[in-house]
């Protein structure tokens, strides 16, 4: 994979993202996930939804989904379950932490198999950590000051090389 | 019959307070631009093109420029100039339109914030300022930009590639890694063919003329030949194939005749070309 540095994401069928709830209406949320659409997020498409049994979904919620349909036909839809029902890792982002959009290319290096940034990231302290393929990341650590270093080492890695990255963490761990 | 002027602003990348600068971008841009030159006689109107007469600027009045600001916590904080992470918490936000006389040409309130007289005016205030500084900027760089076109040196695009150094474009040495090269070295010359026999003997025609050796035989006259010889045999063969064979036959005759080092050195095969070894003194007749 070549990183890209681009910005705009595209929705591709079975992409894992994080959205932005717009709107409730009634049955159906719309879903901001930086496409040049709003993606259709069914409120049965949670884990152990039923009409009786709703999932608490408020606007400006974060949402962690895939997306089932995504062509530029249509408006693409999202759910929150796999094939199974499960929910897989899937659902509302829980309250606090950091959302924070990078470059499409820094997304696919992240998630790349035992990822030196996120290796070297874990050595510093404890944090939760959700990567969407359209550019955005959402952090939360124990503290709201080492959530935003996270937060400022994650941004600077799109720039910095892996010789800066490491200067920058042992100047931190130092401290 | 009237000009028509379009202005579009294409966003590739931004970091919040977009307003600002496309009406930075549009004003620079509409000063920059340059139309047509026209005259017009009673009914008749010509308009030149840029190779007739220059293109003329168009008239522009003043420079309106948009300066925002984004309030926080029911006008407590005020920002200039908001970034995209303080667009997305703000309250409100607040966009004045002005230009370097001081005169407001837009005021927008934009999130239905709450403002009172005194905080509009202090941001009117630092608008005058920052239009001040803005404007001067914008000027300064189509004057710069004026001059540099006269003088025909580089501008917009090409302004922003340096390459006034010849080192400009010059690649970091690269670390090469020496290890085993020796051994390396000492394989690939253990392997090689010995070199050709050396002829230590120089051979002196006259005073001033030496020959070392015999050199490479001059092979055009066996390739035409040797391809009159093939063409007759077999119809088609390339050309690549010809040569190796020709390349072949030199060969055995470079072996035949090194063995017969003694006899009198031949110069060149050819009967067409007259050799002349020059002497002194003597008038220069044909050379080759």
């Amino acid at each position: 994979f070549v990183p890209e540095p681009r910005l705009q994401y595209v929705p591709v069928k079975g992409d894992r993202v994080i959205g932005i709830v717009t709107v409730k209406a009634g049955d159906v949320f719309k879903v901001d996930v930086g496409g040049s659409e709003q993606a259709s997020l069914s409120y049965l498409a949670f884990e152990g939804a039923t009409k009786r049994n709703r999932p608490n979904v408020q606007v400006g919620d974060l949402i962690y989904g895939q997306f089932l349909v995504a062509n530029k036909d249509m408006e693409p839809e999202m759910v929150c379950i796999d094939s199974n029902g499960r929910s897989n890792g899937m659902g509302i982002i829980g309250q606090d932490g950091f959302l924070i959009k990078v470059s499409l290319g820094l997304i696919r290096k992240l998630l790349a198999p035992k990822c030196e940034i996120i290796q070297d990231l874990s050595q510093l302290y404890p944090f939760e950590l959700v990567l969407g393929m359209n550019g955005r990341i959402w952090v939360k650590a124990k503290t709201v000051q080492q959530t935003l270093i996270i937060v400022n080492i994650l941004e600077s890695c799109e720039y910095m090389t892996a010789e800066q990255r490491k200067q920058a963490l042992a100047k931190l761990s130092g401290n | 019959q009237v000009w028509q002027i379009r202005l579009d602003l294409h966003l590739l990348n931004h970091d919040g307070n977009i307003i600002d600068a496309a009406s930075m971008a549009g004003i620079a841009a509409l000063c920059h631009f340059r139309r047509p030159d026209v005259s017009v006689q009673g009914e008749e109107v010509t308009v030149y093109t840029p190779e007739e007469r220059d293109p003329v600027p168009l008239s522009i009045h003043h420079m309106p420029i948009c300066v925002s600001f984004a309030f926080f916590q029911q006008g407590t904080y005020l920002l200039v100039d908001p970034s995209e992470r303080e667009e997305s918490v703000m309250d409100g936000l607040l966009v004045i339109a002005m230009n370097k006389h001081q005169e407001i040409c837009t005021i927008q309130s934009i999130g239905g914030i709450m403002l009172v007289n005194d905080q509009v005016l202090r941001c009117s205030n630092i608008t005058a300022v920052k239009v001040a500084e803005i404007t001067e900027l914008i000027q300064k760089a189509l004057e710069n930009d004026q001059k540099v076109r006269k003088e025909g040196g580089k501008f917009g695009f090409a302004e922003l590639i340096p390459d006034q150094k010849i080192t400009a474009f010059k690649a970091g040495s690269a670390a090469v890694d020496t290890q085993g090269v020796e051994e390396q070295a000492e394989g690939i010359i253990a392997q090689a063919d010995p070199p050709a026999d050396l002829f230590a003997t120089a051979i002196l025609h006259t005073p001033g003329t030496a020959q070392i050796g015999e050199g490479i035989e001059n092979s055009w006259g066996d390739l035409e030949e040797s391809e009159k010889e093939e063409a007759a045999e077999e119809e088609g063969e390339s050309e690549a194939t010809a040569l190796d064979k020709i390349e072949t036959e030199d060969a055995d005759a470079d072996a035949v005749r090194e063995t017969k080092k003694g006899e009198p050195i031949v110069l060149s095969d050819s009967e067409e070309e007259e050799v002349v070894i020059l002497e002194p003194q003597e008038l220069p007749g044909k050379t080759r």
